[in-house]
């Protein structure tokens, strides 16, 4: 019969047993005599299982009758464990347990399920009363349904056919509505080991894969392993469910799925590639268990996928212990050899190509370090192995504090992370050297830990630490803890063999423990000193000397024998002393123990080899007391040295060999740690604990030669980010090999350290031009063909400077900035003057500074013209930057060279705005792709086209000096944390201003400016631009201060409307929601308003509100909302801003945002823009 | 994960087991029972046993071992922190972890165990998520501040520690004067870890009832002022087989407050067989068994220093040992926080009742031992 065939068969059976069981309960109740029903009315399936009397009788039996026949082989461990005399009186109460759970009350079958529930808790079999329990399974009492799910769980696998009846009510609770009833159902039938039930539980694991409820889809997820070992054919299938789960987006179920994808299908890591970011950018919210197993798969994932950040280290390392393998034979070296050239190839392929850290290898080390300071002790440490077998190793560091910090917690996470500490400091010392007093044992620690703790201070002993450890290892060999004494002296013979400075000393302190009373301590030391000594054994004849003369006062057999085999091996160091020790040996041979006994023999064959003359008749005195001992051993190897090193004219051809025999050069042995290449195994693992490859581990695999396609991991995304971004940026990087060029220089390893928000490095170079980019066509969303061509004509320029080397770079950029300054000042404008032409209400300058700004834009405008001919003249050198730009022009050739001195060494903060987009700011990589992304739908990224200017410092007020500034809302290259304000300065006076610059700033506390260089001239006339930065520590206070020329002070203050106070961020749709979802409470604010007529679509709200705070837009599907986020350029709090239209103009604006104030303030203002 | 977990107390006696997948015998624990005999202290049993087809995992707690099976690979942290959890869990749930505590409840036990695993995977380890409870609106917190230290090196850590009764949603800020002490902190999930990161500032949505917010460490630059000071003097004599013991313990950087719960152990070697002292204060036991000194102190005096003097039997025909036996102090302080950490302020947003609002600070001494 086929599982299914049984299957379908299962309604009529179960039907019967339902009946059979109902027409007991009735017989039972009328009867009222509940002792006898048992007896009475008996049904063939149930007999198998009842009365309790039979049982002893059927232990051992087949168990086979019936259709619930139990398992029988449960019953044997059960009745020991039963114990005691309950065990007596237990056939009645089951008899009463029966009775109470066939009642009618619920109070009655809770109390007889608990019972039931004790008596499996303490091992007792209760597997008689299933037939009773099963019926309750669609007791209405959730307490009773719990307690029989707990049964049911737990004797279903015997009881098989029985198990069946609950089925059907399982399948009822997989339909309710009640998301916690799906899930528990599932859960329960999950649990459930009969195999026939095996197409039920797929069937339900698919549709509850597909459930609306993450929690069910969790469940769904638990569900997939318990499936897969009940059956294991059902992988194929089981795969596509994983699959699907693994796209979920929801926390709650990324762990789940991850841990059923390392029980089942592990090999797949494919299946990981499209979910990889998600999963690191889901992570720090996933509850903590998930954590771990989402870790330690995305270790394996990125060994395979990415390349190893420590590849030109890691050569080199590798390429300094080859050469310790001199310990190796001849036949090893010339591999060796070939190794190495292969290594020094691979080197130098390394060094042509420079690493890159992948971005979304980066990314994974960015999420997960904030788990380092997770409460989780298994969080931590798999935070600590993925940096450890994935960061690079300027990195590594961090994780050394919260490793030292586990050291504080029980003594079993004690001993796993020492475990790991210990396999970490072999290969990277330097980590935990800080941290060398963390590791100082206590003398209540347990002996496990105490020598964990050694082992890692002994790795950790260097020329400089180790007085500081030789005398922390003083006091531990005075413990009482024998084991751990001797674990010391080991430690103390480690320390000396690494370390040749202290060998001396070491051995000396050695010496001194051998006259301790402790027999242990001085055989430990004994074969400590043996083995230190071997390693140069005619450096210290004295301490064999030494050692000689203690044989007269150590009783210690151990040490005795140690010694006197020490004295054989070297005798012909101590060629005066060794006949003497002999001498003194032989006189008392007979009272020494065995392994003395033969130690002598073995010195006495030893001096006979080489110094005969003087001890042929002791020798033979002791191989003739040795002859007639006790001990079969000892005898047996007089005769057998004897016949070696005596030569008679029997004795064969091997005589001649014995000095090869007994003075052959012995190996020092070799004392290095047990944890040494321990790192192959995953860190934190059971296999890297137990030294040993534990069932189910999956072996980390090694890094790649080279990486593999990293667009696997590439998400499709809705319409509007469909482009590539990677292509992209490739393209970019082809088209201006300028950037790369420049930072070529700063070399590979140094890209490989650097960390993101550190500005070197090619990997941020190439962020930062990207964003870079980004920003640009931000600005210039109008998106006018003129201004593409123009840069166009930009870019060819590069190549061009970049031919003409005679530029240094930084120059070159920063003049390209302020041109590209110079253009936005331009474009600004020019709207600006259109809009107050169409809406009056604009206009809220003063007519003399509008018709000012008019003049203005004609002059720019012509401006630019003179310049662009000027940039097309290639041979002629650049005009310098901006502020000088005008005097040298009139003045070109000497200026330059001046500028030169002036500019290079201290780059001004108006250089590069643009090209630093990204780099200096904690904006993620991820974030980086996805704003690239953006950067190609203009529709979604608000536009800034139309930045609004203050005025500063009057024309009148400032003498003929006027100037005006306004948010330039790029980021402040110099400090993230600043805003940056771009001042316009006009001399409408007759005579030249000199020395613009800023004095006496007067600040709120925490508020920084960083001053715009002194603008040393400005002309009559002329117009010159500067950009400071301001930190406002994310508050509307103005800043105060001085703006000195050369003959006034003028006090002025900038306060920054609050939407200037953020940068845009790009989130997604979901980030948006999640982020929201946190923001709740007081950190919302809505409001109810009306739009203003003129604003009533989607573009001219996203203009609006994107004009009154630098925000950026968020995608959304629906077209009645419009979404913004941003940060808060000091603090980087989130702001996200929600506009949700409704009809006839109504709308609900809603801010989020930590920061209450500004929140509120920014209400205000957005609420001032949407309505006027 | 985890397959199977056995309870056994210190006799050796399994009192309950648990499945989450199929049953395995209880004879499995023959091999722990084999590793219990031939570690002296139960504390030296390894955590972590290998068998021929099994794998044992266990922890200690209490004067219980909670003794997991495991068959295939994973991490043994995962599985040591998360028996903790379940024994914090029970702490929490009974106030105790101990054999009749559990016996008393073992259907609530069996119940919170099915719901913590499921197939041997953590489900719900929270203890708010677990517990269903009243909200009255209050909130008492204290700062426990942990002193460890040696004549050799000393250092702070400290816990803090919550108990929240707050209905609704609070959303909670709380600040402290001087959070450039803390070295290294490790939080409780429900802190926003971001805006600790920029501001310096717990923030945080509390689960309900008793929890850790957060520990800390205290850089190692600042100095740890130990509050007490030990004169002590211990010789053993080689002809009269006994022994002379002089303690004297005095207040040193108390800042004012009173140390209390002061107690020493003595660890004593093997050949001691009892001791007659004299304590001026306090009384003092000695257990020849285990060979332990612990001289309960209380409060100190510092008008009247403590003293424990007097002589100490020795076995006869045994050497000397060597080695003084350290000396290792408890002690508590209340009202003050060695580490100088201070609570600025405590806000509640996202509800409009009023809370109440307390702290406490508490010293105590961590593993402070004096080597002799």
């Amino acid at each position: 019969m086929t599982a299914m065939q049984k299957l379908l068969q299962l309604p009529v059976n179960a039907v019967n047993m339902v009946k059979t069981v109902q027409s007991q309960v009735q017989g039972q109740e009328e009867d009222k005599s509940p002792v006898l029903t048992p007896d009475s009315g008996q049904q063939a399936w149930y007999s198998a299982l009842q009365p309790d009397e039979l049982r002893h009788l059927r232990s051992g039996g087949t168990g086979g009758g019936g259709g619930g026949g139990g398992d029988q082989e449960e019953r044997a461990p059960l009745e020991e464990g039963g114990g005691g005399g309950g065990f007596q009186t237990q056939p009645l109460r089951h008899d009463d347990l029966k009775e109470m759970l066939d009642s009618n009350k619920d109070s009655l079958k809770l109390e007889a399920m608990k019972r039931i529930v004790a008596m499996i808790a303490r091992g007792k079999n209760a597997s008689d009363l299933f037939p009773a329990v099963v019926k309750n399974v669609a007791c209405k009492n959730i307490e009773v349904k719990k307690l029989v799910y707990v049964y049911l769980v737990r004797y279903a696998e015997e009881q098989q056919d029985l198990a069946l009846l609950s089925i059907s009510t399982f399948q009822r609770g997989l339909k309710d509505p009640n998301q916690l009833i799906r899930a528990s159902a599932l859960r329960v039938l999950s649990s459930i080991r009969v195999t026939i039930i095996v197409p039920i539980m797929m069937l339900a694991i698919k549709e509850a894969a597909s459930d609306m409820s993450p929690y069910v889809r969790k469940t769904a997820a638990h569900a997939i392993p318990k499936l897969y070992s009940l059956d294991p054919e059902q992988k194929d299938q089981l795969i596509e469910v994983i699959e699907k789960l693994l796209a979920d987006k929801t926390t709650l179920v990324a762990g789940s799925v991850v841990m059923a994808f390392e029980e089942v299908c592990p090999e797949r890591i494919d299946l990981i590639h499209k979910n990889y970011r998600k999963l690191c950018n889901l992570l720090i919210d996933v509850e903590e268990w998930g954590q771990v197993v989402i870790i330690n798969m995305l270790t394996r994932y990125a060994r395979t996928q990415f390349l190893n950040p420590n590849i030109n280290e890691s050569l080199l390392e590798e390429g300094g212990s080859g050469d310790k393998t001199f310990y190796g034979s001849d036949e090893d070296e010339d591999e060796d050899e070939e190794e190495k050239e292969k290594k020094a190839e691979a080197a130098a392929m390394a060094k042509r190509k420079p690493y890159v850290m992948d971005p979304d290898h980066r990314l994974l080390l960015r999420n997960t370090k904030p788990l380092l300071q997770s409460r989780n002790a298994a969080v931590v440490m798999a935070v600590a192995q993925l940096y450890f077998h994935l960061a690079p190793k300027a990195e590594v560091g961090v994780i050394a504090k919260a490793l030292v910090r586990l050291l504080r917690s029980h003594s079993e996470v004690q001993y796993v992370v020492l475990q790991n500490v210990a396999t970490m400091s072999i290969k990277r010392r330097g980590m935990f050297e800080p941290y060398l007093k963390s590791f100082y044992i206590r003398s209540t620690d347990p002996t496990q830990i105490k020598v964990l703790k050694l082992e890692v201070l002994t790795n950790l002993a260097n020329e400089t630490n180790i007085s500081t450890i030789l005398r922390e290892f003083q006091t531990y060999i005075k413990s009482m803890d024998k084991d751990f004494v001797a674990a010391t002296i080991q430690a103390i013979g480690r320390c000396a063999t690494n370390i040749s400075e202290v060998r001396d000393t070491c051995l000396n302190g050695l010496v001194q423990l051998l006259s301790n009373r402790d027999e242990l301590v001085v055989a430990e030391s004994v074969v400590v000193i043996k083995k230190l000594l071997q390693m140069q054994p005619e450096k210290h004849s004295d301490i064999i000397k030494h050692m000689a003369k203690l044989t007269d006062n150590i009783q210690v057999p151990m040490a005795r024998a140690s010694i006197l085999w020490l004295i054989g091996e070297y005798c012909e160091h101590v060629p005066k002393i060794a006949p003497d020790v002999l001498r003194k040996m032989a006189k008392s041979f007979t009272n020494e123990e065995d392994i003395v006994k033969l130690q002598i023999i073995n010195l006495a064959a030893k001096l006979y080899l080489t110094n005969s003359k003087q001890t042929k008749l002791l020798t033979q005195y002791v191989l003739n007391l040795a002859k007639y001992d006790q001990n079969y051993d000892i005898r047996d190897r007089a005769r057998f040295i004897r016949q070696l090193i005596v030569p008679t004219e029997k004795s064969g051809a091997l005589s001649k060999y014995a000095k090869k025999l007994f003075l052959a050069l012995k190996p020092a042995p070799i004392l290095e740690s047990p944890f040494k290449d321990r790192d192959h195994f995953q860190l934190g693992s059971l296999s890297h604990l137990l030294n040993a490859k534990a069932g189910g581990y999956q072996e980390l695999p090694d890094w790649p030669e080279a990486a593999p396609d990293p667009s696997v991991r590439n998400v499709e995304v809705p319409e509007w980010t469909k482009c590539s971004s990677r292509e992209k940026r490739k393209e970019k990087k082809v088209e201006k090999p300028f950037y790369t060029d420049s930072e070529g220089e700063s070399g590979p390893t140094e890209s490989a350290d650097s960390e993101s928000d550190s500005a070197s490095g090619s990997e941020s170079s190439s962020g930062s031009e990207e964003s870079g980019s980004g920003s640009e066509s931000e600005e210039s969303k109008e998106a006018s063909e003129s201004e593409e061509e123009e840069e166009e004509e930009e870019e060819e320029q590069k190549k061009k400077k970049k031919k003409d080397l005679k530029k240094p770079v930084q120059e070159s950029e920063s003049e390209q900035s302020s041109e590209e300054e110079e253009r936005k000042h331009q474009r600004k404008s020019k709207p600006r003057k259109s809009e107050s032409e169409s809406e009056s209400d604009e206009d809220e300058e003063s007519e003399s500074e509008s018709s000012q700004s008019e003049s203005e834009d004609s002059e720019s405008e012509a401006e630019v013209k003179k310049k662009k001919k000027v940039q097309t003249r290639t041979a002629e050198p650049k005009p310098p930057p901006k502020p000088l730009k005008k005097e040298s022009k009139k003045e070109k050739k000497e200026m330059s060279l001046l500028d030169l001195d002036d500019f290079e060494p201290a780059p001004s903060p108006q250089v590069t705005p643009v090209n630093t987009f990204l780099s200096n700011s904690l904006v993620t990589d991820l974030e980086g792709l996805s704003l690239s992304d953006s950067v190609l739908s203009p529709a979604t990224i608000a536009p800034s086209s139309t930045l609004k200017s203050y005025e500063l410092l009057h024309r009148i007020t400032g003498e003929g000096l006027s100037v005006e500034y306004c948010f330039s809302r790029q980021p402040f290259s110099p400090d993230a944390n600043m805003v940056a304000v771009q001042m316009q300065f006009t001399n409408n006076a007759s005579s030249d201003t000199k020395n613009l610059h800023i004095e006496d700033v007067k600040l709120q506390s925490g508020m920084r400016v960083k001053e715009f260089p002194e603008i040393e001239l400005l002309p009559a006339g002329e117009t010159a631009t500067a950009v400071m930065g301001i930190d406002f520590c994310d508050s509307t206070q103005a800043a105060n201060f001085q703006l000195c020329t050369h003959t006034r002070k003028f006090f002025v203050s900038i306060q920054p409307p609050v939407g200037e106070l953020m940068r845009p961020v790009f989130l997604t749709e979901n980030e948006f929601k999640k982020e929201q979802g946190q923001l709740m409470g007081m950190n919302e604010i809505t409001e109810k308003l009306t739009l203003d007529v003129k604003c009533r679509n989607e573009h001219a709200i996203v203009q609006r509100v994107t004009t009154a705070a630098n925000l950026s837009r968020v995608p959304c599907g629906s077209d009645k909302e419009c979404r913004f986020a941003g940060r808060t350029v000091t603090s980087g709090s989130l702001v996200l801003v929600t506009v949700a239209t409704k009809e006839e103009g109504a709308a609900q604006l809603t801010v989020n945002c930590e920061k209450m104030v500004i929140g509120t303030m920014l209400v205000k203002d957005i609420l001032q823009a949407l309505t006027q | 994960m985890i397959h199977s977990l056995f309870l056994i107390n210190h006799l050796g006696d399994i009192f309950l087991e648990k499945h989450w997948k199929s049953v395995i015998s209880r004879s499995v624990c023959d091999y722990f029972f084999e590793a219990r005999e031939k570690a002296v202290d139960p504390e030296n049993v390894p955590p972590v046993l290998q068998t021929p087809h099994h794998y044992l995992i266990s922890i200690y707690r209490g004067k219980l071992f909670f003794l997991s099976v495991i068959q295939t690979e994973v991490p043994p942290l995962f599985v040591i922190e998360f028996l903790h959890r379940v024994a914090d869990t029970f702490q929490d749930y009974f106030g105790g972890c101990s054999e009749s505590v559990i016996s008393d409840n073992v259907v609530i036990v069996y119940e919170l165990l099915e719901e913590m695993l499921d197939n041997g995977f953590p489900l719900a380890t929270e203890s708010n998520v677990l517990k269903e409870m009243i909200r009255p609106p209050n909130i008492l917190r204290s700062v426990v501040n942990t002193l460890t230290g040696t004549t050799v090196s000393a250092e702070i850590q400290g816990v803090i520690e919550a108990c929240v009764k707050l209905s609704g949603m609070p959303d909670l800020t709380m600040s402290f004067m001087n959070p450039r002490l803390l070295d290294d902190v490790s939080f409780h999930p429900c802190v926003r870890f971001r805006r600790w990161e920029s501001e310096r500032i717990l923030s945080f949505i509390p689960p309900d009832g008793n929890f850790t917010l957060m520990t800390y460490h205290i850089s190692s630059q600042n100095l740890v002022a130990i509050p007490v000071y030990v004169k002590q003097s211990i010789s053993f004599f080689e002809a009269g087989s006994c022994g002379r013991l002089d303690i004297t313990i005095g207040p040193k950087q108390t800042m004012g407050k009173t140390v209390e719960d002061l107690k020493v152990t003595v660890h004593m070697p093997k050949a001691v067989l009892n001791a007659n002292l004299t304590a001026s204060q306090g009384n003092y036991t000695y257990d020849f068994t285990t060979k332990l000194l612990v001289w309960d102190i209380g409060k100190l005096n510092p008008q009247k220093l403590p003293n424990l003097r007097g002589s100490l039997s020795m076995q006869t025909g045994v050497p000397n040992p060597e080695e003084n036996p350290s000396l290792n102090i408890d002690l508590k302080i209340q009202q003050l926080a060695i580490s100088g950490l201070k609570v600025s302020r405590l806000d509640m947003y996202g509800e409009t009742y009023k809370p109440f609002k307390g702290v406490k600070y508490v010293t105590k001494a961590g593993k402070f031992q004096v080597r002799t």
